[in-house]
Formats: C-alpha cells, structure tokens, sequence
C-alpha cells in the first residue's frame, strides 16, 4: 500500500477543525502512514463547481490530484463532497482521453500533467477495507456503549456502480465500522436519505435544505438514539448547525453530531475535548457525562 | 438537451418518487426529463433544487443517468448568465481564494487553540494560489462568473 496523503478540503479546517485531529489522531494511533497534502485549492465541491463548468471542475480536481501522485502517494479524504469531486473526476480522467487531453492543456501552463497513478479514499471504507473491523476493533481501549444513527451521506455511496461499495440502498460497512468501536447502529427510517444540504441547495436555498435536515432529525430523534455518527464534515454542519436554525422554529433535538473520526477517537480513549467535541454548535451534557462515564469505567 | 439515452424514459415517476426535495419543493424530476426533450428547460428555476443526491440515477429502471442530465441542464443554464447570486458569490470566493469556504481570525484561534496551524492549502502558498487562479482564467472561468 502507498502512503497516504490527507486531503482535508475547506469545510473541515475552515469550520470543524476539530474533525481534523481527530482524523490525525486515530491514523497515527493506528499507525497509518500519511501527511498532509499540501498547496491544495478547493476539491472543488461537486454541487455548484460541477454543475457550472465540468472542465474547470475536472482541471482544479486533477491539479490536487496530481500534487499527491508529485508525492508518490494516494489520496485520503475525509469528506464525501471532496471524496465525490476527487474520485470522479480522477476516474472520468483516467478513462476518457480526450477529455484528458483538453485537462492537460490547461494543466500544463502551470507545469503539471494528470498521469492516472493516484487513487482516491474515504477514511470509512478505506479503514473497513485496508484496516478491517476485527483489527480496528481490537485497537479499542474504550468500548463505546452508545446508540448510533449512522449517517452515510449521499456521495460516499452514489453513484454506486461507480464507488463499488455494495448497496446503496441498504449498505453496511459503515454501520460495521461504528459497531467496532463498541456502538450499537440503530436502525432508522430515511437512513439513506440526504441530509438536504449538497447540490448548492445549501447556499442558495438555506429553508428548503433545513426541511430535509427535519425530515431526518424528526426519524432519527425517533429511534432514540444518544448521537448522530456521519462521514462528511457537510453533513455534519448541516446536521449541527442545522439543529441550531431549527430551535429558532420551535423543534428542539438536542442530538450531538460526531464525525466517524471522532467516535473513534473516544473510542481509543481520548476525550472529548481532544476530538474537538466541544466545537460544535450542539452540546449535550447527558451526552458529555455519558462519554466521561465510559471513559472513566475503562480506564 | 442533445442526450439520447433520456429518450428512453417512459415516465415512470420512480426518480420523482425517489426526490428528497420534490416532498418539499416544486423539483418535479420526472417532468424536468420529459420536457429537456421537447424544449429548453435551461431557465427553470427547479433544476437548483436538486441535492444531487443520485436517488433518481440509481432507482432508474432505464438507466438513465438522471443527476448527470441535470447537471448538464444547470450548465447550459449558467452558459446563458443564470446564476443565482450565492452561487455566484461561491464562485467569485473560489475564484480569489481557491477555497469555497472562508477562514476568519476566528477560526484560526480556534484551530491554535486545539494544537492546529493554519491549514496547509492555497492560502498559505502565495504560488499555489497563483496556479489556481492560472487554471480557472485558463479555462474561462472567471469570464463564465463575471
């Protein structure tokens, strides 16, 4: 296996860098071999940067591409928007070779060529696939007794006959990876559901993107869960933040927001503070009290 | 909309059955790729709508790559000027700072805070931004946005 290079895009450093050491935290724990890719530009996001103009979409795509093949080494993301823009185009890049070309020609006033030689992860199936459940699970120090609304958000899974993941609509190795660290995945309806807030709907369409955030906080509040568990540091915000814009509305959920990095942070027993927790806009102090018992029960 | 493969819907409704926004929008998927057929659909404003969440590409009995049509469509849209005023604002953010998001002090206190430096993008290597801002007039970009 290649190294890794961590590519962290915008949202992520930019809003929950707390997402960010979590992330750096549990690969080293795990002793993945990564640094961070460097001089990177947005991935750029799928949902307006796609739309507008494909080819600019593919050329800012390829060149941070081609800043991790200059390395030697492959691409991690943690975010579905960066893993959705990078993987696509990476693969749309790799396969049409006239649109290459065109890329190329662009690429090449700054010096740089897309050669294909990088592959691009998400830290959730790149830990089930490279990692397994039943090794990360036994790197676990602090079993995690809580109920889980898994949250897989659109990109990681769809197009599915392009992220050969397996189902899309009924997937699993998510739910896996949060059951090793101790958790119980709760099953709820809309799992799959979208979060309301790709596409650009977020930006231009803020009420309408919340209606769908409703949808899901009104199903997942409904299984009784003690969190949310996501992929995508813009699920995360729109599931966080969100729940902020809501109380305004009179819906108070009160459900903390964690990125798998951060669940599995406290699961190797750093606390919440360390996995930047207490960053988001949704603090739960049942919560915070619940995460401090196991911790102090295992210790 | 020059896309052969949307002649063979048949109307079934699946991907506006499938549409997490149409339960709450006037996003009709189903008539947006009956009527790209016959006429340019290119100024309605449903196609922003969309989350592009794939639920309609993949339930497709036909196949048909329904999110990517719509990406098409917004396209021809923005060829022709129509950008609503936040995404062109996220545009012209990109444009000047190769980030989609901004940073504030704010934020970099918090990421010291924690043990965090600046972040490692465009932002802190001048020539790095150079490169970006290079490739987006390159491909004509900054003339789509203005």
């Amino acid at each position: 296996m290649k190294d890794i290079s961590l590519f962290l895009g915008c949202v992520i450093p930019n809003r929950y860098p707390g997402i960010e050491k979590a992330t750096e935290l549990v690969l080293d724990r795990i002793g993945i071999r990564w640094s961070e890719l460097k001089e990177t530009s947005c991935c750029p996001a799928p949902g307006i940067f796609r739309s507008f103009d494909k080819i600019t979409w593919l050329t800012l795509a390829s060149r941070n591409i081609v800043l991790a093949g200059e390395k030697n080494t492959d691409i991690l993301t943690v975010c579905n928007g960066c893993f959705s823009s990078l993987m696509d185009a990476n693969s749309i890049l790799k396969n049409d070779i006239s649109l290459r070309n065109e890329v190329n020609l662009h690429l090449n006033k700054i010096n740089k060529e897309f050669n294909g030689t990088v592959e691009v992860r998400h830290i959730v199936e790149f830990l089930h696939k490279e990692i397994g459940v039943k090794n990360l699970n036994k790197l676990i120090e602090k079993p995690l007794d809580l109920k889980v609304a898994v949250h897989y958000g659109c990109h990681l899974l769809k197009p599915a006959k392009d992220r050969k993941l397996g189902s899309a609509q009924c997937p699993v190795f998510f739910d896996e990876l949060v059951e090793a660290t101790g958790a119980k995945s709760i099953p709820y309806e809309g799992k799959t559901s979208c979060c309301g807030a790709g596409g650009g709907v977020r930006s231009a369409m803020l009420e309408t993107s919340f209606k769908m955030t409703e949808y899901k906080l009104d199903r997942i509040k409904k299984a009784g869960v003690d969190c949310i568990v996501d992929a995508c540091p813009f699920c995360h915000l729109q599931y966080d933040a969100g729940q902020v814009e809501l109380a305004k509305t009179g819906k108070t959920y009160n459900i903390p927001v964690l990125h798998y990095s951060q669940l599995l942070g406290l699961a190797f027993g750093f606390t919440p503070e360390e996995v930047g927790l207490h960053l988001n806009a949704i603090r739960n102090l049942e919560f915070e009290n619940k995460i401090a018992e196991i911790q102090k029960k295992n210790s | 909309m020059k896309n052969s493969e949307i002649l063979t819907c048949f109307q079934c409704g699946t991907c506006t059955g499938s549409c997490p926004s149409g339960k709450y929008t006037s996003l009709n998927v189903r008539r947006i790729i009956k009527d790209s057929i016959k006429k340019d659909i290119s100024d309605q404003p449903d196609l922003w709508m969309c989350t592009t969440c794939y639920n309609c590409q993949e339930r497709c009995p036909r196949g048909i790559k329904i999110t990517d049509a719509i990406l098409s469509l917004r396209a021809e849209s923005v060829k022709k000027g129509r950008i609503l005023s936040a995404h062109r604002a996220v545009c012209k953010f990109l444009i000047e700072t190769g980030q989609s998001i901004p940073i504030e002090d704010i934020h970099i206190a918090i990421r010291k805070k924690i043990g965090l430096g600046e972040p490692e993008n465009v932002r802190k290597y001048p020539m790095a931004l150079k490169d970006v801002k290079t490739l987006l007039s390159s491909t004509g970009f900054i003339e789509l946005i203005k």
